[in-house]
């Protein structure tokens, strides 16, 4: 069984998730980002997180995987004022919706001072909703931006352990580790990590609070990346436990402090949901049988070329 | 001795407490007092969020005696499979419901524009229990137009809102939708009653469409069929009647039985046993739901 900690669905075919599902991921998170270009009003905010955390979640379902969400303004549409005044505002009633998991993706793009200050406002809300919070370190200056999305978080005292840093590299990995932060890792061709990276960092740093995802959205990028790089570690010598910790245990760990995403979800679902939310069948048309996500052997999927580079 | 009449509102609240540890009573009943009196937006947006974390989601599972008094209270309201937190959630809405129409209304959609899932199943059930109904008529069709079978069922399943106030047009897509994303049709409240030949016709037009493509039928669209059919409907009914499955054929029966067209009854006679099996009730619309 595999957690996708970083998917942005609503940006991926049904093929996907059928071969997530096939490949053995049971969940996958959602965390609320930009589109690919800047949203004009809040209304678009509204929509958008309704989305994420209704047909989406829903249609997840239908292929027999469970979603969930992050809720927040990102550092990019942090930059305009109105927008994020407005979406600061409309932040809580989204942020205690069934399947939220975290506020998030937070943090700094170009380390501006509006980014910084919706960043920290964001901080508070997490902390008064005992919510976990997820942080997108920057493309570019990461290292920089890193260090400093970790002081700010320490300095409005929230609990390291409540606190995902993602899209680390080599650079930044054994100072998120040593704040005691969640370390994640988006295996993401080109411009994230590769997976054959991540099998060296988990050589050499172990499997403690780290993590991967495959970040997939509407870019060159595999929503497989996690069942591959669990395989391409198996191959590499790294110890099932360790494998299952990278893959599934840790990032159910972080995003479990929300109460919100529990091993039971998928595995002893409530009758009411297989009703009405999971495994039912109406984004299948026409007399198809649902596709149920059953976890294949390991191995015994065809996954392709394995390596994300 | 009848109990005094109480509303929804006083029964969904009653039912919430019967069923919670203390703690989580003392929880609800806090914040549906604080609803009634300082109604501010962020109060209900926690209230409403902190619903199936402070009281689960456990079956609200009513005795008869409780939906008994909820169809006193509002009558043809069936809560029989609503959940707890659905019942608190209700009684939270229903809280700010002093307030003139239309702010409640203004509240109401603010709410459903920003609902999770299962926020919006508990939303449309609400339905039938919200002031000033025809208001409300605009936002039960977006209901039914949901991409999300449970939203859809929300509205159409064991709600007596769209028998009372959808138009025709509305109450025959509700009832083809249904069939389209294969729902069942028992659970809609008023089925019989608001059957019309326009309906009829729909109906029969879309048996066609997937007999063409060589999908099957739900057997329960015939029950539709049968009070309004004409003759090209009778000749469909004899079709089925003729070639199809059991259930088909008992389905076909029925909404024979059912017709006033005058061949309805030649088209009986010529099956004797599925007629006396009609007539004696030992097949039933619900047998063919059941399937």
């Amino acid at each position: 069984m595999f957690l996708d900690s970083h998917t942005h669905m609503v940006s991926r075919t049904t093929d996907d998730y059928e071969r997530m599902a096939a490949a053995g991921v049971v969940a996958c998170i959602e965390p609320a980002f930009w589109l690919g270009q800047p949203r004009t009003n809040v209304g678009s905010y509204i929509d958008y997180l309704s989305l994420i955390c209704g047909f989406e979640r829903f249609r997840a379902g239908q292929f027999g995987l469970r979603h969930y969400c992050t809720v927040g303004l990102n550092p990019k549409e942090a930059n305009n004022e109105e927008l994020a005044e407005a979406v600061l505002a409309i932040l809580p009633r989204y942020a205690l919706k069934e399947g939220v998991v975290a506020i998030g993706e937070l943090g700094y793009d170009e380390q501006t001072a509006l980014e910084d200050k919706y960043f920290r406002a964001q901080l508070e809300l997490a902390k008064e909703l005992a919510l976990p919070v997820m942080i997108h370190t920057p493309h570019r200056d990461k290292r920089q931006g890193t260090l400093r999305s970790m002081a700010v978080a320490l300095e409005h005292k929230l609990d390291p352990s409540f606190v995902v840093i993602d899209h680390n590299n080599e650079e930044t990995v054994r100072e998120v580790l040593d704040r005691g932060f969640w370390a994640a890792f988006s295996i993401y061709p080109f411009t994230k990590m590769g997976n054959e990276r991540m099998v060296e960092i988990v050589r050499s740093y172990g499997a403690e609070r780290i993590f991967c995802d495959s970040a997939c959205d509407w870019g060159v990028s595999d929503p497989l990346a996690v069942p591959k790089t669990a395989e391409l570690m198996r191959r590499g010598g790294i110890s099932e436990a360790a494998i299952e910790k990278v893959t599934y245990r840790n990032p159910l760990a972080a995003y479990g402090k929300s109460g919100q995403i529990k091993e039971d979800d998928w595995l002893n679902p409530p009758p009411i949901d297989q009703r009405t939310l999971y495994m039912g069948n109406s984004v299948l048309r026409g007399g198809q049988t649902p596709k149920v996500g059953i976890a294949p052997e390991a191995g015994s999927t065809a996954l392709g070329d394995l390596k994300i580079v | 001795m009848t109990p005094p009449k109480r509303t929804p509102q006083e029964l969904l609240a009653s039912w919430v407490v019967a069923r919670s540890s203390s703690a989580a009573a003392d929880w609800f009943l806090g914040q549906l007092e604080g609803l009634k009196t300082s109604p501010s937006d962020k109060d209900i947006y926690l209230a409403l969020g902190y619903a199936t974390r402070k009281l689960g989601k456990g079956d609200l599972d009513l005795k008869p005696e409780e939906r008994a008094a909820a169809a006193a209270a509002r009558p043809h309201w069936d809560p029989s499979d609503w959940s707890i937190d659905q019942a608190a959630r209700l009684a939270f809405v229903l809280a700010g419901q002093t307030r003139d129409g239309a702010a409640f209304k203004a509240r109401l959609e603010t709410l459903f524009n920003t609902a999770d899932v299962w926020e919006l199943i508990a939303f449309y059930r609400g339905l039938p229990l919200y002031p000033n109904a025809a208001q409300h008529v605009a936002r039960a069709r977006e209901g039914t137009r949901s991409a999300m079978q449970p939203i859809f069922e929300a509205v159409a399943h064991r709600n007596p809102f769209p028998m009372e106030q959808f138009d025709e047009n509305a109450w025959n897509h509700m009832v083809l939708k249904a069939l389209f994303i294969g729902s069942k049709l028992a659970p809609i409240q008023g089925l019989d009653e608001r059957a019309n030949p326009r309906l009829m016709r729909m109906l029969c037009d879309y048996a066609h469409e997937r007999w063409a493509a060589q999908r099957p039928v739900a057997a329960e669209l015939w029950r539709c069929v049968g009070p309004h059919a004409d003759a090209a409907a009778i000749d469909d009914l004899a079709r089925v009647l003729g070639t199809g499955e059991t259930l088909q054929r008992q389905a076909a029966a029925l909404a024979l039985s059912a017709a006033r067209h005058p061949d309805a009854e030649r088209h009986l006679r010529g099956v004797p046993d599925l007629s006396e099996a009609v007539r004696a009730q030992k097949v039933t619309w619900t047998d063919i739901a059941r399937g």
